[in-house]
C-alpha cells in the first residue's frame, strides 16, 4: 500500500497534468460538438475586464487628448509670446476649436452615412482587441442593451468591418473581415461577378472567380448579400491585381474600410439590400479650400482707400503729405513737412475702356498726362515755400537740336573777331 | 507540548495562511493586469499585439516554483482567463491547454536545472514562446480545423521581442518576490 502511495506521489504532478489537460480537451470537444459557446465564463470575464478597459479608454481619450492639447497650446503660446496678447488669445481659441472640429469630423461622417443609408444602424466605439493575436477581433462599447445581436454586420462609411460574434450586456465582440475564418460574399461593379472574399492569408483575395470572367484592376467590389450578414451594396474595396490561376482567378482586393484601424463603427441593426451603384462610390464632398490670405502689405497697397478708424485716416493723411513734400519719416536731414496743409485731392482713375480722355473729361479741361520725352518736367505738388511756388518751373531738359547727317563736318563755333561773312568788294 | 508552544504554532499557521492569501491575491491581480494588457494595449501600441505578458507570467511562475502542480494550475487559470476574452469562434480551452503544458514543463525544467541565472531564464522564455505559438497553431488546425497560417520567421522574431520584454519584467518580479519574502 505504501509503495503504491509513494509511486502515486512521484507521479502526482503528471497525473494532475493529464487530468487538467483532459478536462479541458473534453470541454473543448463538448463546445465544438454542440456548437454551444460557453456564455457564463465569457460573460464573467468580459464583465470583469471590459469596464476597466472602458475606464482606461475614457481616461486615455479625454485626459491624454487634453494633455496633448495643453502642451500643444503651451508650445503655441511660447511661439506667439512675441506677438500681441489679443492675437495670442485668438490663435489659442482657434487651435482649440480646430481640434474640436477634427475630433468631431469622423463622428459627423458616421452621422451623415447613417442618415444616407437605408439600413438602420447604431454607432459604436472600439474599446479593445481580442487576446488572440492571430485572430482578428475587437470589442465595441455597445451590447445587448443597445439592441445588438449576434451576427449583425459592422461597417463604416468607407467599407465593411466585420460581424458581431458575441454580445454581452454592455459590450459586443466583432470578428473582423480580416480574420482567417471569415468570408464575405462580394460582387463586382461592372460584370456583377460573384465571389467570396477571404483575408485569411494576410492578403484579401476574392475566391471562386473563374478565369473566363472579366475583372479589371481598379474595379470596385460590393457586398452581394449572399452571406446573409452584410446587406447588398456596401463597398468592399478595389481590385489591385488580377492573375489567372488554375481554373480560378487570383483577384486581390484593397479593402476600403480599414477594419483593423477603425475607431468608430456602425452596427447594422436592420439591413436593407441596395442595388450596386454603377458609378464609383462618391467620396465625401468637401468645399474647396480657400486661397491663402494675402500679405498685410499687399492688402494695404492694393486697398489704399480702405481706412477703418480716425487714426487710420490721420496716418493716411500724414503719409500723403510726406510724399507730396518729399519728406521721409524717420530719415536724417529730411525737410520738415507742413502738416497744416491739406493734401491734394486724388484724381479719380477712369475705368478701363470708358471712352478715352474725351469721355472722361467732358468739360474739355487739360488733363494731367505722363511727361513726353524731351518736354519740360512739370511738378504739380504745392510747395511749402510761397516764394518758391511763385517762381516759374525751371526746365530740366535742353531744347532739342537739329540732327546732322552722318559724316558731315562739325560746325565751328562762331568767333567775335573774325566775321563769318567774306569781305565784299567796293565798286570803283 | 505546553500552552505557549501551542499558541506559537497557531499564530504561525495563521500568518502562513495570511501570506498565501496575499500571494494568491497578488497572482490574481497580476493575471488580470496581464490579460487586460493583452486586451487593451494593442489599441495604444499596435505592435503590442504580439506581446504575451500572460505567457511570460506563466513561465516565470513555473521557473520559480519547482512543484509542477501549482505551476500547471496557474497556467490553466491564466489560459482560461485569456480564452474567455478570445473571439467567439475559438472555444474556451485552447490557451488553457497550451499554458497548462507550458507551466508544467517550466516547473519540470526548474526541478532539474538551475534557472536562477538570467540568461537561462531568457533562453527558456524564448523556447517556451515558440513552443506555445506552435502548439496553439497545431491545436487550431487539428482540433478546430481552422486554416491558420504559421510564419516561422515571424514567430522567432516575436519570441525575441517577448524575451526583450521579459528581461525587465522578470527583474521587477524578482524584486517583488524578494520584498515579499523579507
Amino acid at each position: 500500500m505504501d509503495a503504491i502511495f509513494n509511486r502515486y506521489r512521484s507521479y502526482r504532478s503528471l497525473v494532475v497534468l493529464v487530468v487538467v489537460v483532459m478536462a479541458q480537451v473534453l470541454y473543448l470537444a463538448y463546445q465544438v460538438r454542440t456548437h454551444n459557446d460557453e456564455r457564463l465564463i465569457r460573460v464573467w470575464a468580459v464583465s470583469a475586464v471590459t469596464p476597466m478597459a472602458g475606464i482606461v479608454e475614457a481616461v486615455r481619450h479625454n485626459t491624454i487628448g487634453f494633455l496633448k492639447d495643453y502642451f500643444y497650446l503651451l508650445d503655441v503660446r511660447d511661439q506667439n509670446r512675441r506677438l500681441k496678447s489679443d492675437n495670442d488669445k485668438l490663435r489659442m481659441e482657434n487651435v482649440f476649436y480646430r481640434n474640436q472640429l477634427n475630433t468631431a469630423e469622423h463622428a459627423r461622417a458616421l452621422t451623415l452615412f447613417q442618415a444616407k443609408t437605408p439600413s438602420r444602424t447604431v454607432a459604436a466605439r472600439v474599446i479593445g482587441d481580442s487576446t488572440v493575436s492571430t485572430a482578428k477581433a475587437v470589442f465595441i462599447d455597445r451590447g445587448s442593451t443597445s439592441n445588438i445581436e449576434k451576427g449583425m454586420a459592422v461597417v463604416t462609411p468607407d467599407g465593411i468591418v466585420g460581424k458581431v460574434a458575441a454580445v454581452y450586456p454592455l459590450v459586443a465582440q466583432v470578428l473582423l473581415v480580416t480574420d482567417s475564418t471569415f468570408k464575405v460574399g462580394v460582387e463586382s461593379q461592372k460584370g456583377h461577378i460573384h465571389g467570396a472574399l477571404n483575408c485569411g492569408s494576410g492578403k484579401c483575395v476574392v475566391e471562386q472567380i473563374q478565369n473566363e470572367e472579366d475583372v479589371a484592376v481598379g474595379e470596385w467590389f460590393y457586398t452581394s448579400g449572399e452571406d446573409r450578414i452584410f446587406p447588398k451594396g456596401f463597398p468592399v474595396g478595389t481590385v489591385i491585381s488580377v492573375q489567372p490561376g488554375q481554373g480560378m482567378k487570383d483577384v486581390r482586393l484593397n479593402l476600403s474600410g480599414a477594419p483593423g484601424g477603425a475607431e468608430e463603427v456602425l452596427v447594422v441593426l436592420d439591413g436593407v439590400h441596395q442595388t450596386i451603384p454603377t458609378a464609383v462610390p462618391p467620396e465625401e464632398k468637401m468645399a474647396p479650400p480657400l486661397p491663402p490670405p494675402p500679405d498685410d502689405r499687399q492688402m494695404t497697397s492694393a486697398q489704399p482707400g480702405t481706412v477703418q478708424t480716425e487714426a487710420d485716416k490721420l496716418v493716411q493723411k500724414y503719409q500723403q503729405l510726406g510724399k507730396e513734400e518729399d519728406h521721409v519719416y524717420g530719415a536724417m536731414n529730411s525737410n520738415m513737412p507742413n502738416f497744416n496743409l491739406k493734401p491734394a485731392p486724388k484724381q479719380p482713375t477712369p475705368p478701363p475702356g470708358a471712352g478715352g480722355p474725351a469721355a472722361a473729361n467732358p468739360a474739355g479741361k487739360p488733363l494731367a498726362s505722363a511727361p513726353i520725352l524731351g518736354a519740360p518736367l512739370q511738378t504739380a505738388r504745392p510747395s511749402a515755400n510761397p516764394t518758391k511756388a511763385a517762381k516759374p518751373p525751371v526746365p530740366t531738359t535742353l531744347p532739342p537740336k537739329a540732327a546732322l547727317p552722318l559724316g558731315s563736318p562739325r560746325p565751328k563755333p562762331p568767333t567775335d573777331s573774325a566775321p563769318a561773312t567774306p569781305p565784299t568788294t567796293q565798286p570803283q | 507540548m505546553n500552552e505557549s508552544s501551542d499558541h506559537l504554532l497557531r499564530s504561525r499557521r495563521s500568518s502562513e495562511s495570511l501570506f498565501s492569501r496575499f500571494q494568491v491575491a497578488g497572482l490574481v491581480v497580476l493575471t488580470l493586469i496581464a490579460v487586460i494588457s493583452k486586451f487593451y494595449l494593442p489599441r495604444l501600441i499596435p505592435s503590442a499585439v504580439w506581446l504575451e505578458v500572460p505567457l511570460l507570467l506563466t513561465i516565470y511562475f513555473g521557473l520559480m516554483r519547482p512543484d509542477p502542480v501549482p505551476a500547471l494550475l496557474f497556467g490553466a487559470f491564466v489560459g482560461i482567463s485569456e480564452d474567455s476574452l478570445s473571439p467567439a469562434n475559438i472555444p474556451i480551452g485552447m490557451y488553457g491547454i497550451t499554458k497548462t503544458l507550458v507551466g508544467y514543463f517550466a516547473a519540470s525544467v526548474s526541478q532539474r536545472f538551475n534557472v536562477g541565472t538570467g540568461v537561462i531564464r531568457l533562453i527558456l522564455c524564448f523556447f517556451f514562446f515558440v513552443f506555445h505559438a506552435f502548439f496553439y497553431w497545431a491545436m487550431r488546425r487539428a482540433l478546430l480545423d481552422q486554416p491558420v497560417p504559421f510564419d516561422t520567421q515571424q514567430t522567432l522574431l516575436h519570441g525575441a521581442f517577448n524575451v526583450a520584454v521579459a528581461l525587465p519584467l522578470y527583474l521587477i518580479l524578482d524584486r517583488m518576490k524578494l520584498a515579499d519574502e523579507s
